[in-house]
């Protein structure tokens, strides 16, 4: 399957009377978005406000709580549309042709729906460990209806943020893109013919799926009833993986991640030179044992029908996931399978404790996005965007983190992708 | 104003000779000796050794008890910024003394301590309790080992946080410490997949640790006169979460009093855990902590009794050691107060 992404670069933000993208300038008028957004029977229920403002790289802006945060994207040529079975009709995306508005970014921001969203710091400390103080961010502050239920909530906030991402994205239908860049990846026989000799790598995409605010979605489908399935590498580029706002802030893979997996785009540098990236395969982290067993079974049996030599497994979220980290891990080297895990770490404060909930002999080959407990101390900001109310309750925080003077201090945890699993950073430990 | 250091070293490094005069004991002299002068010539006059302590490897290995004592005590007099102990190389027994020596000035006195020696030098087994710079397995090395150790030395005597490991240069200790590497992780993971495929050298970000495994304990003979208690780090709380206990990271439990409630209420009780759905346990929090069901028990006869009180916390990215810490304090409460068995909920 190949599909050609056209990059436009976004340069800068501006609230307009028009909506539209000239010179790499998006200009945005919020009451058309909003119009956009509200098309749909979740958020009318649900969300009795949206308000929007816009962070750039460099101010002294603080967003939170942060929910999901969305690249926009449109899709020009081929089959099917953004976010399929969701936002497009269900369509199996992934070749063609998508436009991609690069540099900017929607954030869904607001009152809290459970205790796993984050802080983005556009300046200062903080924001050397969020990817999304280097993007335009077009930031949407959400008020549930008094009595949401927090399902209800979630659902309406996601959908919300991503329709406002389409309509933005469409804004970049007729514009021709900076740069244009080719990702195809062969059938098996094919592979075979053209990439002769070359191992034969895949990527083992382990998705979070363990309730509320722990939930993604494939072409619409809630992954916690799916059994492992693959993937073409170009799908996740056209939105067939969504977040469902998941776990703590650092290491939930946001929307923005899956579009830019940068598992899918380094083993894309290396297809065809060293290795034959063959496809994905997604799986899922409920919280059942047996689903757990089932799950891991069901990857690794797809790894060895393929003929795969070695398989990156990536993580999302810690504790009760890193069993089936571990499984995956296990299943897949005791077949002959090589592998290598990507996670982070829950080391303590003082960084002397155990990192993971699980290990085995078998994960000789790990890298880690750093421990996700250190503390850090965020100086106030002049702006702040949603409110700073749930600093001390959630993920990261504690009793006290909000300092009288608007500073924070609190574990890495609370940052928007800070502790990335699926190596999004450059952030370590040793 | 200069930082004061005293070295440690073997008669070998001294210039008193090989292992003929290995049976030396210890001596003290004024100023540096041997590779203390590169330790010198790196410092620029920022830090300097002031002594320089000589032991031969074998009356260490003879007579550790005495030949500490000594040390400890010109250690002690000369009240040092640093003590540094070697390179010791792959030297068995120097490495042996380097790392001993230096743990007791460490814990005695309470002054930084660095040595170096070669990874597999038996000596290195006390990584974890000091400080070393991984040396080559030869004396060759010193050119290498002198201004590793100098630079880590001079830091550990201003007194700053150290940085990661590879980026400060010590063997892996057991402590975690972030650092921004080059190239991001996707990037590093490719890599390190396409040196294992060719079965080339890779080193592991993270090296597997020894898991530790609790025995279960004995059984209990007869349930029905049992005084059993519910623990949980499923995160139930009293409704508001009193004692602020945190959404993830717990750094304290709380100990809460059951006394007259036939079952948990949402009126009552919540969840404080970060880590999963919250709704169900809101609405009902016996499905956490199943007070509703052990009071049946109780009514029944199949147990004793339920405690009257519960220890409670959050598991999410709570580390094992504030975990087990809780625990210690606890399970002496409940042994206290006559529990003979625990159902501990998880989430």
């Amino acid at each position: 399957m190949k599909l050609e992404l056209g990059f436009i670069e976004i340069k800068d933000v501006q609230f307009s009377n028009e909506c539209a993208v000239k010179d790499g300038i998006l200009y945005v008028n919020p009451d058309q978005v909003k119009e956009f957004v509200y098309e749909n029977d979740d958020v009318r229920q649900y969300l009795k406000s949206i308000n929007f403002d816009i962070a750039k790289p460099g101010e002294s802006v603080r967003i939170t709580p942060v929910k999901d945060v969305i690249e926009p994207r449109v899709k020009v040529e081929g089959p099917g549309g953004v976010f399929p079975g969701v936002i497009s009709k269900v369509d199996t995306v992934g070749s063609g042709r998508t436009h991609v508005l690069r540099g900017c970014a929607v954030v869904t921001a607001g009152k809290i729906v459970g205790f796993q969203e984050g802080i983005i710091d556009m300046t200062g400390p903080g924001a050397d460990y969020t990817p999304f103080s280097k993007t335009l961010n077009v930031v949407m502050i959400v008020e549930p209806v008094e009595g949401t239920k927090q399902h209800d909530y979630e659902r309406a906030v996601r959908f919300a943020g991503l329709r406002a991402a389409t309509f933005l994205g469409e804004l970049g239908r007729n514009v021709t893109p900076d740069e244009v860049k080719t990702f195809e990846t062969y059938g098996i026989k094919e592979g075979l013919e053209k990439l002769p000799g070359l191992p034969r790598v895949g990527y083992l995409h382990m998705l979070q799926t363990q309730g509320l605010l722990h939930d993604t979605y494939v072409y619409g489908v809630d992954a916690k009833k799916i059994v492992a399935t693959l993937l073409n590498p170009t799908e996740t580029m056209d939105g067939a993986i969504l977040s469902g706002n998941c776990v703590s802030a650092c290491d939930k893979n946001t929307t923005y991640h899956h579009l830019n997996n940068p598992v899918v785009a380094e083993l894309f540098e290396e297809h065809g030179k060293s290795i034959n990236y063959v496809c994905n395969i997604i799986t899922n982290e409920n919280v059942y044992l047996a689903d757990k067993q089932r799950s891991s079974d069901w990857a690794a049996k797809l790894a060895k029908l393929l003929d795969l030599d070695a398989v990156i497994v990536s993580e999302e979220g810690f504790g009760n996931p890193d069993a089936d980290l571990i499984m995956n891990c296990v299943k897949n080297e005791k077949q002959g399978i090589k592998t290598v895990l990507i996670t982070d770490e829950y080391a303590g404060q003082d960084g002397k404790s155990q990192s993971l909930a699980d290990v085995s002999p078998l994960a000789t080959a790990v890298v880690t996005g750093g421990n996700a407990n250190m503390v850090i101390n965020l100086p106030p900001m002049d702006k702040v965007i949603g409110t700073l109310d749930y600093v001390d309750i959630i993920a990261g925080g504690h009793a006290g983190s909000l300092q009288p003077d608007g500073s924070i201090d609190a574990e890495l945890q609370i940052i928007t992708g800070a502790t990335n699993e699926m190596g999004f950073n450059r952030l370590s430990a040793r | 104003m200069s930082f004061r250091v005293v070295h440690y070293i073997n008669q070998f490094f001294a210039n008193i000779g090989g292992e003929e005069m290995a049976h030396v004991a210890p001596e003290l002299r004024e100023g540096a000796v041997g590779p203390g002068m590169a330790f010198n010539q790196q410092w620029k006059g920022e830090a300097e050794v002031v002594k320089t302590i000589v032991c031969g490897d074998s009356y260490f290995a003879e007579h550790e008890k005495e030949a500490k004592e000594q040390v400890l005590a010109w250690v002690k007099e000369a009240k040092p910024d640093l003590f540094i102990a070697g390179p010791a190389f792959n030297a068995g027994r120097y490495g042996y003394a380097c790392a001993n020596v230096a743990l007791a000035v460490k814990t005695e006195l309470g002054i930084p301590v660095l040595t170096g020696m070669y990874v597999e030098n038996p000596g290195a087994d006390l990584k974890d309790k000091v400080l070393m710079v991984a040396t080559a397995n030869s004396a060759a090395g010193m050119r290498k080992a002198a201004p590793a150790m100098a630079k880590l030395g001079l830091k550990l005597a201003k007194g700053e946080p150290l940085a990661a490991s590879c980026v400060d240069g010590y063997m892996p200790n057991g402590v975690r410490v972030n650092f921004f590497e080059k190239e991001r992780g996707a990037k590093r993971a490719v890599k390190m997949l396409i040196a294992k495929i060719k079965d080339e050298a890779f080193v592991t970000e993270f090296p597997m640790p020894n898991f530790d495994r609790v025995e279960p304990g004995k059984a209990i003979p007869d349930m029905s006169k049992a005084v059993v208690a519910l623990c949980t780090s499923g995160g139930i709380v009293p409704k508001g979460n009193p004692d602020h206990i945190e959404s993830s990271s717990a750094s304290h439990y709380g100990e809460y009093d059951i006394t007259g409630w036939d079952a948990l209420t949402a009126e009552g009780w919540q969840t404080a855990h970060g880590g999963y759905d919250p709704v169900y346990a809101n609405a009902d929090p016996n499905r956490v902590l199943p007070v509703d069901v052990l009071r049946q028990m109780e009514k029944e006869g199949k147990i004793g009794k339920l405690h009257n009180k519960f220890y409670t916390t959050v598991g999410n990215g709570t580390a094992v050691a504030s975990s087990k810490k809780f625990a210690e304090e606890y399970a002496q409460k409940l042994l206290k107060d006559g529990v003979q068995a625990v159902i501990m909920t998880s989430t």
